[in-house]
């Protein structure tokens, strides 16, 4: 059984990779890759009470969300949506079990509803304007998987397009010991059921037992072993250099993702 | 859609283990809600907790995803014969061709909650045996479901705050009809814990009594906690005679987003409007052939308003509706699944359940609001789940034999 899309935008946010244009030329071999702390944008889109109380993972989603539709001329307000991350706001979070622990249980009302996963999916609808739906899941370490397989399935059983946004921020200590993300990281993908002119790539893809395929360079592979989200850059690396071929994500323990890359 | 047949299901809430249970407290009109004694809680509310959680044992193998979730987690997959349904239907359609789609809002965060009180002192750190990866983390219910079942397809916790395990029903129905899976098991579970408790009081949205949704008084909601789940599986043409009258089958989805505010309902309930309408439509029903609604309900001012008025939008003012809230508490990620399996009680049993605890209806919210149960043939019903981050999602089941 195989899911079929044709790729029309990609958004990448992360260390030393400040968007799909300059992450091209590192993947593809032509720049070396020499990694520092990911900078995040300030969500310009977001009305001015939601942009104070955006973290990371807002910031994050809004920057590859919007790369990946506007490459793909489309309006973000008409396109469904699928967020997938390990976990949600990990700063937001740290922040509540402190005050939790501490004698001042009196958490306010930003922080908790900053604390749903849904927060980046909540933020994109309001910056965007899109009343479309929005599937939100987490996978741990599966969750670039597992939302590709989710955005497929959209694809092939409604014939709709549709925007997925794999994004994962760190935790601080004492979580980070126990999780540990090092820097931000994002991708995003527009997904369609036909061809267009602007489509970059059609992708099939299928469950495998195979192992997952490893990234040559040290420091890509160090983000794809560490950060979810990054579990995607083997694809992403196969469309830079823009030849067919056939790359293994990983996914769950028990199975991974084959998929076979055609450039448009 | 092509129908989608719920060959089993199980509930476990404040107001029972398992169906018999569930389907008693409705018809005696029961309450599961009580002054809140959880935890360290110093907050006057009512909770919906579940008795006999703490003392439910993990198998030796799964030790490691010991939390309250997931115990919660277990003790509703031990009900009504689930464990052993999917059993055969692994034996039917193979461990991989069998996807798990948990709907959760804080998983096992109480675990880190508990944690962070006991930080090693000189260091910070968390305490040696802390689990991230098998308790808090979101995916670690749908990891130990799979776990628990040797299910080795698809896995994935969907949490979309208080819409999440009406949802699931959504990505399920999305890989079964894209051929990837023949069957899923859909669910959600979510649990007392100290975020939830302190983060609905600081925004002024509990109530220091049980919850009264569409009361004219209403002030806020009770915390609850459940799990519920779901075995769903396609009903070809041809099968589809051979399943009984009363079988349950999911007929239409809808979701939106309101794009509005994270913690505030569209105040006219646009969002909802749009989930239920595309539900509708999905299904190829008219509003009239809505035989009950089970609402979000809340208890909140804000949220009865904005969804009763879009309830009368788009149904007017004679389709019988509760919430059944003020029985099991808000269940948060587990509301939708719960309600769904609440729902599949109303179709079976001919029984639509009382809002209890509602004294007087808000007389701006015209609606046919049952105060009372009442018993008689149902043959379709739609259920509301909403949330945070202005997340909605309607599900439309219906019987068999009317389907």
């Amino acid at each position: 059984m195989t899911l079929t899309a044709y790729i029309e935008g990609i958004g990448l946010l992360g260390p030393a990779l400040t968007d799909w244009q300059n992450a091209q030329t590192i993947l593809n071999g032509r720049q070396p890759y020499l990694p520092q702390k990911t900078i995040l944008p300030s969500p310009a889109l977001l009305p001015a009470a939601e942009r104070r109380r955006a973290g990371a993972i807002v910031k994050l989603t809004l920057a590859t969300g919007l790369e990946a539709i506007h490459a793909a001329g489309l309006d973000a307000a008409d396109l469904p949506s699928v967020f997938s991350s390990s976990g949600g706001d990990g700063e937001n979070c740290h922040a509540i079990c402190e005050m939790l622990a501490s004698a001042d249980r009196q958490i306010s009302p930003t922080r908790f509803h900053n604390s749903v996963h849904n927060t980046a999916s909540g933020y994109w609808s309001i910056a965007t304007g899109a009343m479309t739906s929005s599937s939100v899941l987490s996978a741990f370490d599966a969750s670039f998987g597992a939302g590709l397989l989710e955005a497929l399935s959209q694809v092939a059983a409604d014939g709709t397009r549709t925007v997925l946004l794999a994004c994962d921020t760190p935790y601080p200590e004492p979580l980070h010991s126990a999780r540990p993300i090092p820097d931000a990281f994002g991708i995003a993908l527009v997904l369609a059921p036909e061809r267009r002119p602007q489509a970059l790539a059609k992708i099939t893809v299928s469950l495998t037992d195979a192992d997952a395929d490893r990234l040559c360079d040290d420091a890509l592979e160090n983000l794809r072993i560490h950060i979810p989200a990054a579990r995607g850059l083997p694809l992403l690396r196969a469309i830079a250099i823009g030849q067919d071929c056939r790359v293994v994500l990983d996914y769950l323990d028990s199975t991974r993702l084959a998929v076979a890359i055609t450039p448009c | 859609m092509n129908p989608l047949w719920l060959s089993h299901f199980t509930a476990t809430s404040s107001i029972g283990c398992g169906l018999d249970q569930t389907l008693a407290a409705l018809s005696l009109r029961r309450s599961g809600l009580a002054p809140c004694r959880f935890d360290t809680v110093d907050l006057a509310t009512f909770t919906g907790e579940v008795a006999g959680v703490d003392d439910v044992q993990l198998p030796a193998h799964l030790a490691e995803f010991d939390c309250r979730n997931n115990r919660l987690a277990q003790l509703g997959l031990m009900q009504d014969g689930f464990t052993g349904a999917v059993h055969a239907a692994i034996k039917k359609y193979g461990a991989q061709r069998i996807g798990v789609f948990v709907g959760t809002s804080t998983s096992g965060i109480l675990q880190t909650e508990l944690a962070y009180r006991r930080r090693v002192p000189a260091t910070g750190t968390l305490p040696a045996g802390f689990s991230y990866r098998k308790t808090h983390n979101t995916f670690s219910v749908a990891d130990f479901t799979r776990h628990y079942f040797g299910l080795t397809g698809p896995a994935v916790v969907v949490s979309s705050a208080c819409s999440s395990s009406a949802k699931v029903f959504s990505s399920a129905r999305r890989m079964i009809e894209s051929g990837l899976i023949d069957a899923a098991v859909v669910g959600g579970v979510d649990t007392l814990c100290l975020t939830t408790l302190y983060g609905f009081n600081s925004l002024g949205l509990i109530s220091e009594q049980a919850c009264r949704p569409y009361d004219a008084q209403r002030n806020g909601l009770s915390i609850g906690e459940a799990a519920a789940f779901a075995l769903l599986e396609r009903t070809p043409e041809h099968a589809r005679k051979n399943l009984s009258a009363d079988a349950v089958l999911l007929l239409g989805i809808g979701e939106s987003s309101d794009a509005y505010h994270m913690s505030s309902p569209h105040p006219d309930g646009l969002g909802a409007r749009r989930a239920m309408q595309d539900a509708l439509n999905m299904a190829g029903l008219q509003p009239a052939e809505i035989d009950y609604i089970n609402l979000h309900g809340t208890a909140t001012r804000s949220n009865d308003a904005a969804e009763g008025r879009a309830v009368a939008a788009l149904f007017g003012k004679d389709t019988p509706c509760s919430s059944t809230k003020g029985a099991t508490g808000h269940t948060l990620g587990a509301a939708g699944g719960l309600e769904a399996v609440i729902c599949a009680l109303a179709l079976q049993h001919g029984l639509l359940p009382a809002g209890i605890n509602t004294q007087q209806l808000d007389p701006a919210l015209d609606l046919d609001y049952l105060l009372d149960n009442r018993q008689l043939p149902v043959a379709r019903v739609l259920s509301n789940s909403f949330g945070f981050g202005g997340t909605n999602c309607s599900l439309i089941f219906g019987r068999a034999d009317h389907s």
